[in-house]
């Protein structure tokens, strides 16, 4: 392996990381304070890609595009907590996963309604449409850096959120002791609804950043969300920074095992899983 | 977990008359009904067999497994490896090779998920399931993405699994069996242990219960009957594909369980026919003006999921029990 295309798997692995990452934090912070498991979660990211299709080819500018996509997600993340999600916070794991279950197959449907089954590639912008040469033959196109960077950018400021905000003290007051928290004055239901709402958001805006590079096809969130299990699974459920190690863990073991295993690529990561497992049942940073 | 869920363990006699009638109607059915329903009847008492098996861990010993499917392909890929390209296989041989096979799968695999609880299980069926998937998926000598057929169906030498109504007693006749091996298994000291399990883990460690070993028993075990269904959705079909593995399946067994009312294997069976009947209307829906209904079974379907855990968490067998009886056999 040359220098170059090492550079350009590792960035490939981070960028991939980042972006289950954006799963992965929803998810484990939707379980670690509502204690909800969401296998509707990739049908976010799903829902993200195809909204991100439809708006650019309306607009005609994938920037707009997902500003006004994620301002769609958010408001839709509300609404689906209001009616539905709130009444199964103290149900068993069993229901939750049944009714979310339940959920993507309303979902893929939805989409299959209003958007077809087709499959559909998204423009990159002209932006960000260059790649920078990093040998004679090989190059790295500039809209992954940008990929990654809003990423960073976002975890960055969920990060800030959560251990710099007020509003992220009464988050982490919520999730540590949620009575205590409502006896204190904090509207914990509020509280719980902004909370889905931001994993709501960050799966769909990972969908739509990902939509110029992974193309937009029906069932695109069941492989993501399988990944975003593992990711959590490893990092330990409600800790948004074993989410963030594992996942670019995740994405590194991922994406060269396809270049050096390739038999065996697609087990790799479940593998990781499983020695995770054995030597730390409740994940690397179980909180 | 689920402990707060009632669990009917004993069957009241409104029940017991509903599945004997049941008994009936399943054997009388291929002399009424045309091959077509036979062998979707068939494939129901598959499913069923498959449900029986995962209620052992959900409904019994309380572990909710999202990837129980896994072990539902892997003896229908068994057979298919079994299976020589000269001629059919031998029933004796190949059924208790493929559910070993299943059987030892889920003992390799329980012996990292049973370790984890309450929702890392759940996440963790999940994710090895999917590793199961990828294996199969992933390499062309395992069948790749396209599956494998199995061209001959084994042969039993007393009778002859060709003929569609042999296999439909057969199968009729491994689900009564699994069905009567389950409710004595539910029954005994090693039921009674799950059962335990399932109501409070701490305190029957406390007891003195090794759990891990118990609660691998029942994963193998669950394993090992699930490849039983899947054995013989293999012989039915001829022909096993990576998605008998997907956690659609795992999910749709799940629904089956909650369906039926968990917990005591009659339930699974009902809920078995009640969910693949459901999806078969549903996917025969007509179109209504322009917009083809049928086509978008899924939503009907997920719908349908939603509704029943809304509006259903004991089951139809749990409806059936308090239709007949006035005084509630457990809180809801």
């Amino acid at each position: 392996m040359t220098f170059a295309t090492f550079l350009i798997q590792l960035l490939n692995s981070v960028q991939y990381g980042l972006l289950l990452f954006m799963l992965a934090a929803g998810l484990t912070l939707i379980f670690g304070i509502m204690g909800v498991v969401n296998l509707a979660h990739g049908s976010f990211y799903m829902l993200g890609a195809y909204l991100a299709w439809w708006l650019a080819s309306l607009v005609g500018n994938l920037a707009i595009a997902i500003a006004v996509g994620a301002l769609v997600a958010v408001a839709f993340g509300l609404l689906l907590e209001r009616l539905l999600f709130r009444h199964f916070y103290h149900r068993d794991h069993l229901d939750q996963v049944l009714m979310t279950f339940g959920l993507i197959y309303i979902f893929e449907e939805m989409r299959s309604i209003l958007w077809g089954d087709d499959v559909h590639g998204v423009p990159v912008p002209a932006l960000l449409a260059d790649s920078i040469a990093l040998s004679d033959a090989q190059s790295y196109p500039v809209y992954r850096l940008f990929m990654s960077a809003v990423c960073i950018a976002l975890a960055t400021g969920l990060y800030l959120l959560i251990s710099r905000t007020r509003l992220g003290m009464k988050i982490r007051a919520g999730a540590f002791n949620r009575d205590m928290a409502e006896a204190l004055g904090v509207n914990i239901r509020r509280i719980h609804a902004v909370v889905f709402a931001l994993g709501v958001g960050l799966a769909t805006i990972a969908g739509m950043i990902a939509a110029p590079i992974s193309s937009v096809y029906p069932n695109m969130g069941s492989q993501v969300l399988i990944l975003s299990f593992v990711v959590v699974v490893i990092g330990g459920i409600g800790s948004v920074r074993g989410a963030l190690i594992s996942a670019l863990l995740v994405g590194l073991v991922d994406t060269f095992g396809k270049v050096l295993l390739p038999a065996v690529s697609g087990m790799l990561v479940y593998m990781l899983m499983a020695a995770v497992l054995l030597w730390k049942p409740e994940g690397l940073f179980k909180q | 977990m689920s402990a707060a869920k009632s669990h009917l363990e004993v069957l009241p006699p409104s029940v017991q008359v509903v599945l004997a009638l049941g008994l009936v109607a399943l054997a009388a059915f291929p002399f009424v009904s045309t091959d077509f329903y036979a062998s979707m009847v068939a494939r129901m008492m598959i499913l069923a067999i498959f449900a029986m098996s995962l209620d052992l861990l959900q409904g019994v010993t309380g572990l909710v497994s999202l990837g129980h499917a896994a072990f539902f392909g892997l003896s229908g890929y068994a057979l298919a490896f079994m299976t020589p390209a000269s001629g059919p296989a031998s029933l004796w041989w190949a059924l208790p090779g493929a559910v070993a096979a299943s059987g030892l799968a889920a003992l390799l695999i329980g012996f990292f998920v049973v370790r984890t609880h309450g929702i890392y299980f759940i996440m963790v069926t999940m994710a090895f399931a999917q590793m199961v998937f990828y294996l199969f998926f992933d390499n062309k000598a395992l069948g790749g993405s396209d599956g494998l057929y199995i061209d001959f169906r084994p042969d039993a030498k007393l009778f002859d699994l060709e003929d569609r109504r042999v296999f439909y007693y057969f199968t009729l006749a491994v689900l009564v069996a699994v069905y009567a091996f389950l409710r004595r298994l539910l029954w005994s000291p090693f039921g009674r242990v799950l059962a335990g399990i399932r109501v409070n883990e701490h305190r029957m460690r406390a007891m003195g219960y090794g759990t891990f070993g118990y609660k691998l028993s029942a994963f193998t075990l669950a394993g090992a009957l699930a490849g039983l269904a899947g054995f013989l959705w293999a012989v039915q079909t001829g022909y096993m594909n990576p998605e008998l593995m997907g956690f659609h399946l795992s999910a749709h067994a799940i629904m089956m369980v909650i369906l039926g009312g968990m917990g005591n294997f009659a339930g699974a069976i009902v809920g078995a026919f009640a969910f693949e009947w459901v999806l078969h209307e549903f996917k025969d829906l007509p179109a209504i003006g322009g917009f083809n209904t049928g086509k978008h079974w899924q939503l009907w379907m997920g719908l349908f999921i939603v509704a029943v855990v809304i509006l259903a968490p004991r089951g139809l067998l749990g409806m059936v029990a308090s239709l007949f009886s006035r005084k509630e056999s457990g809180r809801g």
